[in-house]
């Protein structure tokens, strides 16, 4: 555990949208230009304090970092323990960025209730930062749950059509997958304390247990139903495509972009750390589920005749791709579906933004409304096309890089999973083509669509990061690879016990080099106590 | 050599800088010079890249310009292996000559759109140019990649820039339909492709094509004795993406369709450069397909049943541009043909030849399309060669040369396919002739239609009646300069092209053959045996295509030129075929039928199952809580609060009897003392 710094920077970038909270509290209902001033403002600021993190995290490091230790509640062994690893600092930085976006594309679709809006908006990212940070399962758990009432008055109150039925699936059916959760936390709890009769949620102490399989088997059935609703897999996905489809459009941006991940997020910090033996031995099920979630997802998103219900089912086949990498259990597999939950936040993110910015100007998500669109908003449609071939995976763009680990990954595994999940970016192609040639291509035959006007420039800087990252991470991925060796490598350790990581494997290579060798000396001392507990 | 990578480089940036400022400010002109200049660029540094090629010993030269993929640890069939994907280019033979034809035919190609492009809006011309130039920058990366994945990129790239540029005018359904069906039956293709690409890092533990080449060296050739091995399943799922890209069956419906794009679009990419991908992805990896002999059988014949199929479909189809299309298809599946009986020198020849020859014939076509007003049905030209003399003179240059009359190019590239046919199997080799005398049937059909006989078209606009671009039509035309002047250097190419692959059986020494050796073969392999020279054989063959080819090319004259009446009287003859073929073996209706409608009514249904099933659980457990909440409810409003109540009620009805005892009536107290006394009393000496 190294502690790259003293100052607390986990604290202040997660508290840094809850300081903008209390200023919006300060402030008059009915001055809204200056609300979103202060909301713009305030993500901006979280933003920035968040970039830090990717200069200053160790990539050679393979301990966790920028750790915060305090007692939290020390008569039942809880801590405010925060800290992170490769895949925690990717998507604490997807969702800092995230929420810039959401916050700024709100400018003009939120009229009512302004002030509400942002409070909980900025709530709500403050929920996710620090379920992104928690090495204290019971800190995570409370992150966790505070997620999703912030995300319950977004969709509740300024969503469309059927946006109470919405809200409520959303909030129960993730409610009934977290008490499980916590019965399984609970009993991770317990059998820690039974062992070493230390009461701790020390999620780093949980990392080196080795639980019994049988107990593993059950602990793994109760984290699976919390995590995996929140994914979501096939078959506890159906709150999502409601929950999309009534959100306000910075709801569904955060909601796909960030949400999403935590189920994925949870499944690699918690279940396949603490939980090798089930994991291996759920694998079937879960590559199973992933798959038919990859095919099901795609063929139902073809049959949509919603915009946002499209881009929404979407969402379930790449989840199911993100899903599918992970449990390859292979190092290229995991690092794939950590890419592609990066991919999946910027191209589905942007592709909601793309439906809500022509659902603020005619009020409806009806795909047979739109066509010809190319005509009046070029830039508009040129965008939409950028995000249109990430989101199907086309080379030298972001969504390639992913799928390629994914496939890849498992193909190694298993042929035959590989050539049924391959079989998706065939049908993402066609849905996706399908949705762009009837809504961008043909006449303008709407005269509602004729006057209809191209980005406005804040409009635009929504989409210049997100086109950023995407060409980046399709040119050159390696920055962000390179950030998640060491994670993928502990998390490899655990489920494989033949498994070498890469930093021990390089260094053995160059035992001549004296200052290698000093860094192989360290590294031999660090190996047992990473490894040892099992 | 180093500077390969610029080659795709300098056209991605023209692409850039049409897309992200040309097509808000640049002139027609300037848009145009932006692209064109890219082009000219990128041919010059091929230029020098192919001469230090030459001049190198070596002929190999790979350059690593920076990492992709990382190296990432993952097992293989051999072990752990590492997983990495360096952007890398390579320079050899096959590249070489492939990045001549891309960047010199495109180059000529760019030169002729200016003119062509003209009467678009200033904005679209500039978005023609960034999609050629893009397309180029993709078809360059493809060539020149190293690897499977870099190639695959490429791959995919000219896909996505053959979708943008067939659905040009976007506003045609027909336009973007045809960009659709292109993209997604490509991806069915690349389904293979990508597959083929885990199976070879899977078995190999790398992706370079060089490595892959020098490991499957090793390994025993899978002859049907050995049985069907990794190499040949790794073969017959590239050979699923070649049939994508290169539209072979059953894959081959999208190119026909993709017509819709501009002219020049199909010239550069379904003719020249992007279709012919396949046929070259199948060259660069030679190696694995001679050690795969089971899929090389599959791989002819699906080569030689193309192209035939193609070419009566060709037969009788009346769109100038359709015609052209289907013999492309055609004349990809002789390079398949070619490969597929292991002559993967005279694949890549015939690749060159048809590049120049094809993509003439489609520029002249489009010339034509020009002159007639954007028409494209040859029953209403006739009679051009008067009015564009220039187009005529070269279209015929080119359509000599595909029909394979010496000593035009496609004559000796076509030959040398069918003699290396021949020796592998006589009967592939007469399906091959046929199609050859089909060949020079319809493209002569294509040529007397078009330019001989009486003008059919219609007539022109009376002065000062616009046309829709604002200026009237007068009649057809010869093309402006800029357009004739390419047509003009292709009909060069496509006279002598041929000549650096002169066989000896004609005094020649089959240059490009040895040329690109090396490509095909491994580092320090031994050159293959010379093959036998049977010369009689060869010339005998020779002389009965080209037979065949003057058979056909009469045919067609006496059909088109001598007695026009006489394709109709045909036609009427042979109705049921006449149909079949115009219909195009109602192939588009078959695939509709059931894999279109099949997804789609798959897609319908399953989404009646997520509402109905999936979501009909979730939306049953809310109800059946909600249910029992209400039962709960009565349960408890009733049952449990009406026990409390009861009681309550008890008390209080019971109280009501107490309350009347309590009278306050002195007499009634007494009475009821008096009664109790008595009462008492009366048990006591009763009941004791």
């Amino acid at each position: 555990m190294s502690n790259a710094a003293e100052f607390p920077l986990l604290s202040l970038i997660l508290f840094t949208p809850l300081a903008g909270v209390l200023v919006l509290l300060f402030v008059n209902r009915q001055s809204e230009h200056l609300i979103r001033l202060i909301s713009n403002v305030t993500v901006g600021v979280g933003f920035l304090v968040s970039l830090p993190l990717w200069f200053m995290y160790d990539t050679q490091d393979a301990g966790w970092q920028f750790v915060e230790r305090h007692a939290w509640i020390p008569s039942i062994g809880a801590d405010y323990f925060l800290g992170v690893d490769g895949f925690s600092v990717l998507l604490i930085l997807l969702t800092t960025l995230m929420g810039v976006i959401a916050v700024l594309s709100s400018w003009t679709a939120i009229t009512v209730r302004v002030k509400e809006y942002y409070v909980f908006l900025l709530a709500l990212q403050t929920g996710m930062l620090g379920a992104f940070m928690a090495l204290d399962f019971l800190l995570f758990f409370l992150f966790w749950e505070v997620m999703l009432v912030p995300m319950y008055f977004l969709i509740g109150i300024w969503g469309s059509d059927n946006r109470l039925y919405s809200a409520i699936k959303f909030f129960l059916f993730t409610l009934v997958g977290s008490v499980v959760m916590l019965l399984g936390i609970l009993a991770v709890y317990f059998y820690h304390h039974s062992v070493t009769g230390v009461y701790t949620f020390d999620v780093t102490q949980f990392h080196e247990l080795g639980i019994p399989y049988d107990l593993q088997w059950w602990i793994f059935l109760a984290f699976f139903l919390g995590f995996a609703v929140k994914v979501p897999m096939f078959p506890f996905h159906t709150w999502l495509p409601d929950a999309h489809t009534d959100a306000p459009t910075a709801g569904s941006v955060i909601l796909a972009a960030v949400l999403l991940k935590m189920g994925t997020y949870g499944f690699i910090r918690f279940s396949l750390p603490i939980l090798p033996e089930a994991t291996v031995a759920f694998v079937p099920v879960v590559a199973a589920l992933s798959i038919v979630g990859i095919v099901y997802g795609a063929l139902v998103a073809m049959a949509q005749k919603d915009w946002k219900r499209l881009v929404a089912y979407s969402s379930v086949s790449h989840m199911g791709m993100v899903m599918l990498g992970m449990f390859a259990l292979t190092p290229v597999g995991i690092t794939g579906s950590i890419v592609q939950q990066l991919n999946h936040g910027i191209s589905t993110g942007a592709l909601f933004l793309i439906v809500g910015i022509v659902y603020e100007r005619r009020h409806t998500r009806a795909i047979a409304e739109y066509g010809g669109l190319s005509k009046v908003m070029p830039v508009y449609a040129a965008i939409f096309l950028v995000m249109t071939m990430s989101s199907i995976g086309l080379p030298t763009l972001n969504g390639f890089i992913g799928e390629v680990l994914i496939l890849q990954g498992i193909f190694v595994v298993s042929k035959f999973w590989a050539f049924v999940a391959a079989s998706g970016i065939v049908l993402g192609a066609a849905y996706m083509l399908w949705l762009y040639q009837r809504t961008m291509f043909g006449n303008v035959d709407n005269p509602k669509n004729e006057s209809l006007p191209d980005l406005s420039l804040r409009e635009i800087w929504t989409f210049v990061p997100l086109l950023i990252l995407a060409v980046w991470i399709g040119l050159y991925p390696k920055p962000f690879l390179d950030r998640l060796e060491t994670s993928v490598d502990n998390v490899m350790e655990r489920v494989n016990n033949d498994y070498t990581p890469r930093l021990a494997a390089v260094a053995g290579d160059g035992a001549d080099d004296p200052a290698v060798a000093l860094d192989t000396a360290a590294q031999a001392d660090g190996g047992p106590v990473r490894g040892g507990a099992r | 050599m180093d500077f390969i990578w610029l080659i795709p480089l300098i056209p991605g940036i023209g692409a850039a800088l049409n897309g992200l400022v040309g097509v808000r400010s640049f002139s027609k002109r300037t848009a145009g010079l932006v692209a064109t200049g890219a082009m000219a660029a990128a041919f010059l540094l091929s230029v020098v890249a192919f001469v230090q090629l030459l001049g190198s010993a070596e002929r190999y030269h790979k350059v690593t310009v920076a990492s992709w993929i990382p190296p990432i640890p993952l097992e293989t069939a051999n072990g752990i292996g590492s997983f990495e994907v360096p952007w890398a280019f390579t320079l050899d033979p096959l590249s070489g000559m492939m990045l001549l034809v891309v960047t010199g035919i495109g180059l000529l190609i760019h030169i002729y759109s200016i003119g062509y492009i003209d009467h678009e809006p200033r904005g679209g011309v500039a978005r023609f140019f960034c999609y050629l130039n893009l397309f180029c920058f993709f078809m360059l990366i493809l060539v020149l990649g190293s690897s499977f994945l870099v190639m695959f990129v490429g791959w995919e790239g000219v896909g996505l820039c053959s979708y943008l540029l067939i659905g040009y005018w976007y506003k045609k359904k027909s336009a973007s339909d045809a960009g659709k069906k292109a993209f997604i039956v490509n991806r069915i293709g690349d389904w293979g492709f990508i597959l083929g690409i885990f199976l070879v890092f899977f078995t190999f533990g790398t992706l370079d094509f060089r490595e892959v080449a020098v490991a499957a060296a090793a390994l025993p050739v899978e002859t049907a004795a050995v049985g069907f091995g990794v190499i040949s399943l790794i073969c017959l799922l590239l050979f699923i993406g070649a049939t994508g890209k290169s539209a072979q069956i059953p894959l081959y419906v999208w190119l026909p369709d993709a017509m819709e794009g501009p002219t020049p679009v199909s010239a550069l990419i379904h003719a020249a450069t992007m279709v012919t991908a396949g046929v070259y992805m199948v060259c660069r990896n030679a190696v694995l397909f001679t050690h795969a002999p089971m899929v090389m059988e599959v791989v002819a014949a699906i080569g030689v049943v193309t192209a035939l199929m193609a070419a009566t479909i060709g037969l009788v189809q009346t769109d100038i541009k359709r015609v052209l299309a289907y013999s492309t298809v055609s004349q990809l599946g002789y390079m398949f043909l070619a490969t597929g009986v292991g002559a993967f020198a005279a694949a890549a020849f015939h690749l060159m030849t048809h590049a120049f020859f094809k993509a003439l014939l489609f520029l002249g076509s489009g010339s034509v399309i020009h002159a007639m007003n954007e028409e494209q049905d040859m029953r209403r030209m006739g009679g051009l060669r008067r009015h564009m003399p220039l187009t005529f003179a070269t279209m015929c240059i080119g359509a000599v040369a595909i029909a394979g009359i010496p000593p035009l190019s496609g004559f000796f590239s076509k030959d040398e396919i069918l003699y290396r046919t021949f020796l592998h199997s006589p009967l592939l080799w007469g399906l091959g002739a046929v199609t050859a005398a089909m060949t020079a049937f319809y493209m002569f059909r294509l040529i007397y239609m078009t330019f001989f006989g009486e003008y059919r078209g219609p007539a022109p606009d009376a002065e000062g009646h616009g046309d829709g671009h604002g200026h009237a039509w007068h009649g057809p035309h010869e093309s402006p300069r800029l357009m004739t002047w390419p047509l003009v250097a292709l009909a060069v190419g496509a006279v002598f092209a041929g000549f650096v692959g002169v066989p000896a059986a004609l005094g020649g020494s089959n240059m490009i053959e040895h040329f690109l050796e090396p490509s095909f073969t491994v580092p320090g392999a031994a050159h293959a045996a010379e093959a036998a020279h049977h010369y009689e054989v060869e010339w005998a063959l020779m002389a009965f295509s080209v037979l065949l080819a003057a058979g056909g090319i009469l045919f067609a004259y006496r059909n088109y030129v001598q007695r026009p009446e006489a394709a109709d009287e045909l036609a009427t003859r042979l109705a049921g075929t006449h149909r079949l073929l115009t219909n195009k073996y109602y192939v588009d209706e078959l695939y509709d039928a059931t894999v279109v409608s099949g997804s789609m009514s798959s897609a319908r249904g399953l989404w009646r199952f997520d509402g109905g099933v999936v979501d009909g659980a979730v939306n049953g457990t809310g109800w059946a809580t909600r249910a029992s909440a209400m039962i709960s409810h009565v349960l408890d409003k009733y049952v449990v609060d009406g026990l409390v109540n009861l009681v309550g009620w008890i008390c209080r009805e019971g109280s009501y009897g107490f309350r009347r005892a309590q009278t306050g009536l002195i007499q009634n107290y007494a009475f009821a003392t008096l009664v109790g006394v008595f009462a008492f009393v009366t048990w006591f000496l009763v009941g004791r």
